[in-house]
């Protein structure tokens, strides 16, 4: 008689991230409701197809009022990935806690009153963000909603990561991620390409992987096939 | 109306001391108010750069503490009547510096003097963010090396966002010094040209000082080089940058190599 012994393989987990919108319901949650309603009405399927938390932090609920509200949502199609703000012992039954969320938005760019930055009601904002001036090093511009323009150069150690395309009419020493919400179709354009880093939907090209020959041209960048494609323009 | 200066560069090692002396020199010679403040808490150097270590009783640290009136820690220097120096303390750190001992000081500083120019210290944190806070005006000072130039982008950063001018909407007003420069050095390639740094930080130019022992030699006596040779390359760079400040229209000249009558005789075959 032959057994076999099989050795049991050693499970890998990855911890990986993802950008999801948090909806923070405030009391009372029928006026709330409605307000959702109401801003539905205006851009349909804002949220379809992407994953939300909902965050309790602003309303106390019992469990059975948490279900109600999870099936609220369901049926405006808003599907509730995971809750914030809330004890972990009250949630028996319901999404998974999510701890540790980073806002993202958050633009560090020369916080000046009445900038150009992402305005804080979503329904209302365009899908472009256009920066006049130089993104200095060390300087990071984050804008999941769309394309992002800089008049003016991006220097080597600053970053412009966009859901949408990015658009450089300098030059760009430094990073951009363009397609960072899983846009496969965003594309970057530049004005002289000098990059540290190209990146489209997480397919990237590191400066070294740069051909010579397009260095301080201008060039656009597109995915093709998952692999990152450079060419000069004109 | 008193202007407050910073002059600052991240990295360290470019000239900030050496220009703050300089600058500050050259304008208190042309006749204006002026006082330069030692911002690096910890690791002073303006005293000995202005030759004042031996007359330091009380400083920056003691006025914002309140130990010392500011007029008994302001050293008046023996050779130019209007300019003064505030030394920095050698025995705290960067934490013994409060952001409303600061402003207060400087709003004092600004009934007594038409130019405050604080000397930054390298680096991006509380020294230095503390240094630009109350500007009006930055001088950023880079040597035409990559390090040096990045740095700067940074700093330029810093001081559009971290400034009471940029919280205010306002813009503190730029300008770019490139020090040490070495002509010949450029020649062949081995630095960045001003073209190049001017374009990688667009940022407008207040003066190119080139590299001279003549420097070196005025930082070792404990004198502003505008003062020890006002008439060598770097002192007259040194004072048209100072006049550029003052709202006079100087062009800009690129220091080029001047050889002596043997160099020049000679110079190619030797090279």
């Amino acid at each position: 008689m032959s057994s076999v012994v099989r050795q049991r393989q050693s499970l890998m987990f990855r911890a990986r991230s993802y950008m999801a919108f948090a909806v923070m319901p405030r009391p009372p949650i029928m006026e709330w409701l409605a307000d959702l309603d109401a801003s539905l009405e205006r851009s349909k399927g804002f949220f379809a197809g992407y994953p939300v938390a909902l965050d309790l932090s602003a309303v106390s609920l019992s469990p059975n009022a948490i279900a109600q509200l999870i099936a609220n949502l369901e049926e405006r199609h808003i599907r509730v990935l995971g809750i914030e703000g809330l004890d972990p012992k009250d949630a028996a039954g319901l999404p998974p806690i999510l701890r540790n969320g980073r806002d993202s938005h958050a633009v560090e760019v020369a916080p000046r009153p009445g900038a150009e930055f992402a305005p804080a009601d979503p329904k209302l904002q365009t899908s472009s963000l256009l920066i006049e001036h130089p993104v200095r090093s060390g300087q990071t511009v984050v804008f999941t909603e769309g394309d992002v323009t800089v008049l003016g150069s991006v220097g080597s150690g600053a970053e412009i990561v966009a859901g949408g395309s990015i658009h450089i009419y300098g030059t760009l020493r430094g990073r951009a991620m363009a397609g960072a919400v899983g846009n496969a179709r965003a594309r970057i354009f530049c004005h002289r390409v000098e990059a540290e880093l190209l990146a489209i939907d997480s397919y990237y090209k590191t400066a070294d992987d740069i051909e010579d020959s397009l260095r301080l041209k201008p060039v656009q960048a597109w995915l093709e096939g998952g692999t990152l494609k450079l060419s000069a323009m004109n | 109306m008193a202007q407050v200066l910073v002059v600052t560069s991240g990295k360290g090692g470019v000239g900030k001391t050496t220009s703050t002396a300089a600058l500050g020199a050259a304008l208190a010679q042309e006749g204006e108010k002026v006082v330069v403040i030692d911002f690096d808490v910890g690791l002073r150097n303006l005293d000995l750069v202005m030759g004042a270590e031996r007359r330091v009783v009380f400083d920056l640290i003691n006025v914002i503490n309140g130990v010392a009136k500011l007029t008994q820690a302001l050293i008046r220097d023996k050779r130019i009547e209007n300019l003064s120096l505030l030394p920095a303390s050698q025995t705290r750190d960067k934490d013994a510096l409060t952001e409303e001992g600061i402003a207060k000081v400087i709003a004092e500083l600004r009934t007594k003097f038409d130019w405050i120019i604080c000397d930054s210290p390298a680096g991006i944190e509380r020294g230095a963010t503390l240094a630009m806070r109350h500007a009006d005006a930055a001088i950023i000072v880079t040597n035409p090396e990559v390090s040096s130039v990045r740095d700067s982008d940074r700093i330029i950063g810093l001081l559009d966002s971290k400034t009471v001018k940029a919280e205010r909407g306002e813009r503190v007003a730029k300008h770019l010094l490139i020090t040490r420069y070495h002509p010949s050095r450029a020649a062949r390639g081995e630095m960045l040209s001003i073209e190049d740094v001017l374009e990688i930080l667009s940022t407008p130019l207040l003066g190119i000082i080139p590299e001279s022992e003549e420097v070196l030699r005025a930082s070792n006596m404990g004198s502003p080089v505008t003062l020890s040779s006002p008439l060598s390359a770097p002192g007259r760079a040194y004072f048209d940058a100072s006049r550029r400040l003052r709202g006079n229209d100087i062009p800009i000249q690129i220091p080029s190599e001047t050889r002596g009558i043997f160099n020049r005789l000679f110079g190619r075959k030797a090279a």
